[in-house]
């Protein structure tokens, strides 16, 4: 129930104006890490829609996912310039490490990968963005160290 | 603050000119120092001066951080104006000196400067070979304004030029100064800007709308992102001329979801112009001239960089392209006359208002004036932000500001126009990069990513990712795009695989062709140009893949083999150690890789201290 006032009051910023669809969506899915079901409905109830528009518009933006993201989000660049210098290479040792391929969650939740296309950090490509923070010139055993370490930390606290 | 009118804009403008500080500190913001530890130098600075006067004062100094600087492989940058003193690679460490010695004690430290290739210090950025071929005019405030704060912007000269439109021009006359400028829109199709906006401020309807397109999604491609991080009020400028050429009322910049920084800095921006009635009602009090702007959020889609697919996005729908049958100057927005611009374009305008089409058009070459922006990256020594006169050739874009290829390495292709573009060899290198001579040798323009490939490069492997970018990217709307990407992908991943057959080639051909002819939109059109590129320029590679099964660039995994050099070789056993294949044998202290069970995944390579253990293609 608390969740559905919270959507509501999300939504309800928008007002009727179908246009500000993804915008409310980009709200919900920062708050939930997801697109919660019942989102659907509220939004095609106030904006006045087809819930398949709703939907249609989850699946298609690639910022949007139905399914629940991690606490963390690892985003490798796969840029032009980071494939260049061995992005793939980078991104399938992160595959390794947490078991999940790119798109994945981990099964305990704490990890996203995801493959982004450029972040402007191309001259300390390869990078990987673990959280909020960038690593350039990554390698294999940088970024094998990097995640063994990041939960080391959170487990010590 | 109170909204200002004319009269009051141009008293404050010389004020804030007047008063702008003579000694400035500015950090770099840009991503690239960003991400290399910037934020904790300017702390460090302030640190260092007591933080007398809260933040943003290094006591007497005036300490910003500001937007990308340009050069982005010496950051984290420190400049220091007005001298132009340049530090590179600064820690925090580094501030306690820097504030002492050069803020203090008006000394240059010699060792905190830029070294040259031959390691000569340089101590001005202005003498520096990477911005001595430079010219500004779209990135003229990038790195020297703080991106947070308009009166900085407005000490830099900032909105005069709206100030000037709006009392001394009608909006014809701005239409025609535009046209006069010969202004090309900097988005990539490098249609008349001023052309656009005649059509959009003639045709028949009831509102008009200015909208900026900052859904940068090439890769390799951060100019829109460096100029809304770093001088969002330029955009905003462009934007409040642009409206009132057109007559428009409402405007919004559309901006790449991966930009979060960018939507902070516009919002920012916008809430600091409304309140000083820059945008708004009457604005600068002039009656009747109204203009709002709002910021929106792409959702995460390439293909929203197409004007009709921003324009869908937009309007909250699915960010699918629409039949380019009527253009959006006409029935764009609502179906209504809309003026879409790059956020290049709309900055570059200001600077014509303020000094004159002429001035403008007296830049750069014969179909291509102006200067342009690009992004500089991959193997050229200097990787970064610059901005040349249309018409300087690649050479001189690539050796001459870029210090040519990293490492010594021999230069191999220069790919421009992103997944649209295609990749231009060694003979092309004379080129003179403008709309028309790149579209010409085959490839384009676009945003202006200019990605420097060498000899380490696969040309095959490149075609491939971009290929299976656009696939991923495809809005999959109509079928030549999504089935033509599909396919050739498919058969771009047997040839790197080494099962390439000799009729892939033609079959490849036919499938480009095609989706040239019969996409629906900009995009799908041009999906196949990376390919059609390479196969022009290096067909000798995808034969080598499929003939020979070899992969010359020691690139495409399946094609390659890693190698011992037993010269090199100290027998250490880091290797053993790393390999999870467990496909390396020792026998009587020789160590070999049995190529079969090797899974090519580069651990070795990656741990020997050596360097003894090398990918080489064309391995049989």
């Amino acid at each position: 129930m608390k969740e559905l006032t919270e959507l509501r009051s999300i939504v309800d910023k928008y007002g009727e104006n179908p246009e500000y669809i993804l915008e409310a969506l980009h709200d919900i899915q920062s708050r939930y890490r997801h697109v919660p079901e019942p989102a659907l409905d509220i939004i095609a109830e106030r904006m006045k829609v087809k819930k398949s528009r709703v939907f249609s518009l989850v699946s298609f933006y690639k910022a949007l996912s139905f399914e629940p993201q991690g606490e963390k989000n690892i985003r490798v660049c796969m840029g032009t310039a980071c494939h260049l210098k061995g992005a793939s290479q980078v991104k399938e040792e992160i595959e390794a490490v947490l078991d999940v391929a790119a798109g994945e969650t981990t099964a305990d939740g704490r990890y996203s990968l995801h493959e982004v296309n450029c972040v402007g950090a191309c001259s300390m490509a390869p990078v990987v963005i673990i959280g909020d923070s960038y690593e350039g010139q990554a390698t294999r055993d940088r970024v094998r160290t990097l995640l063994d370490n990041d939960g080391s930390e959170e487990e010590s606290r | 603050m109170t909204r200002l009118h004319l009269k009051d804009f141009w008293r404050y403008s010389k004020q804030q000119m007047e008063k702008r500080n003579e000694q400035r500190v500015l950090v770099c913001g840009g991503p690239g120092c960003l991400a290399r530890g910037s934020q904790a130098v300017y702390e460090a600075l302030l640190d260092a001066s007591g933080r007398v006067g809260g933040t943003g004062t290094v006591v007497e100094h005036a300490a910003h951080m500001v937007g990308c600087h340009g050069l982005c492989d010496q950051g984290p940058l420190v400049i220091i104006e007005p001298q132009g003193t340049f530090y590179t690679h600064v820690n925090p460490e580094m501030a306690p000196r820097i504030y002492h010695e050069t803020l203090r004690g008006g000394r240059v430290v010699e060792d905190f400067l830029y070294s040259s290739g031959t390691g000569r210090r340089i101590a001005r950025y202005a003498d520096i070979p990477f911005y001595q071929r430079q010219q500004k005019i779209a990135l003229r405030n990038v790195g020297a304004v703080d991106p947070e704060d308009i009166n900085d912007y407005v000490a830099l000269g900032g909105y005069r030029a709206a100030a000037k439109a709006l009392e001394d021009l009608s909006p014809e006359d701005v239409i025609g100064w535009v046209k006069d400028s010969q202004l090309r829109g900097r988005g990539g199709a490098g249609f008349p800007t001023g052309r656009k906006w005649e059509v959009c401020a003639q045709a028949p309807g009831e509102n008009r709308y200015v909208i900026a397109n900052g859904d940068e999604g090439d890769p390799g491609a951060f100019m829109d992102r460096t100029i809304m991080e770093g001088d969002p009020h330029s955009l905003l400028e462009g934007m409040i001329i642009g409206a009132y050429a057109v007559g428009a009322s409402e405007g919004f910049i559309y901006v790449r979801e991966e930009y979060p920084l960018a939507v902070e800095r516009l919002k920012g921006a916008i809430g600091q112009a409304e309140s000083l009635g820059l945008l708004g009602d009457d604005i600068l009090g002039i009656p009747g001239f109204c203009f709002n702007l709002s910021v929106r959020r792409g959702g995460g889609a390439f293909v929203c960089g197409e004007a009709t697919a921003l324009i869908n996005s937009l309007e909250g729908r699915l960010g699918e392209p629409r039949g380019s049958y009527v253009v959006p100057a006409v029935r764009g927005y609502n179906q209504q006359p809309t003026a879409l611009n790059n956020v290049e374009t709309f900055c570059v305008v200001p600077e014509i208002i303020n000094k004159g089409p002429a001035w403008f058009a007296a830049i750069g070459s014969e179909a291509s004036r102006g200067t342009k922006t690009f992004s500089l990256v991959g193997r050229a020594v200097h990787i970064g932000l610059i901005e040349v006169p249309m018409g300087m050739s690649l050479r001189e874009i690539i050796y001459d500001v870029g210090g040519g290829i990293e490492d010594g390495r021999t230069f191999k292709a220069v790919q421009t126009g992103g997944p649209s573009g295609g990749c231009l060899s060694a003979e092309y290198l004379d080129l003179p990069v403008d709309f028309d001579a790149l579209e010409e040798a085959g490839s384009m323009m676009g945003s202006g990513g200019l990605i420097v490939m060498d000899e380490t490069t696969c040309m095959v492997d490149v075609a491939r990712y971009f290929l299976a970018f656009l696939r991923d990217e495809s809005c999959g709307q109509c079928v030549p795009c999504r089935e033509g990407l599909f396919q050739l992908t498919a058969i771009f991943d047997r040839i790197v695989s080494g099962e390439g057959q000799e009729s892939d080639l033609a079959a490849v051909e036919e499938l480009a062709v095609a989706m040239q002819e019969g996409s629906l939109c900009g995009l799908g059109q041009s999906a196949s140009n990376p390919v059609l590129s390479t196969l022009r320029h290096f067909r000798g590679e995808y034969t080598a893949h499929i003939r020979e099964k070899c992969c010359p660039a020691g690139v495409c995994r399946a094609l390659t083999a890693y190698v011992i050099d037993v010269e090199k070789c100290r027998a250490c056993g880091r290797c053993l150690e790393v390999c999870p294949a467990q496909c390396i044998a020792v026998s009587q202290g020789v160590y070999t890789i049995d190529r079969e069970a090797c899974t090519r995944c580069g651990a070795c390579s990656a741990a020997c201290p050596f360097a003894a253990i090398s990918r080489e293609g064309c391995v049989q």
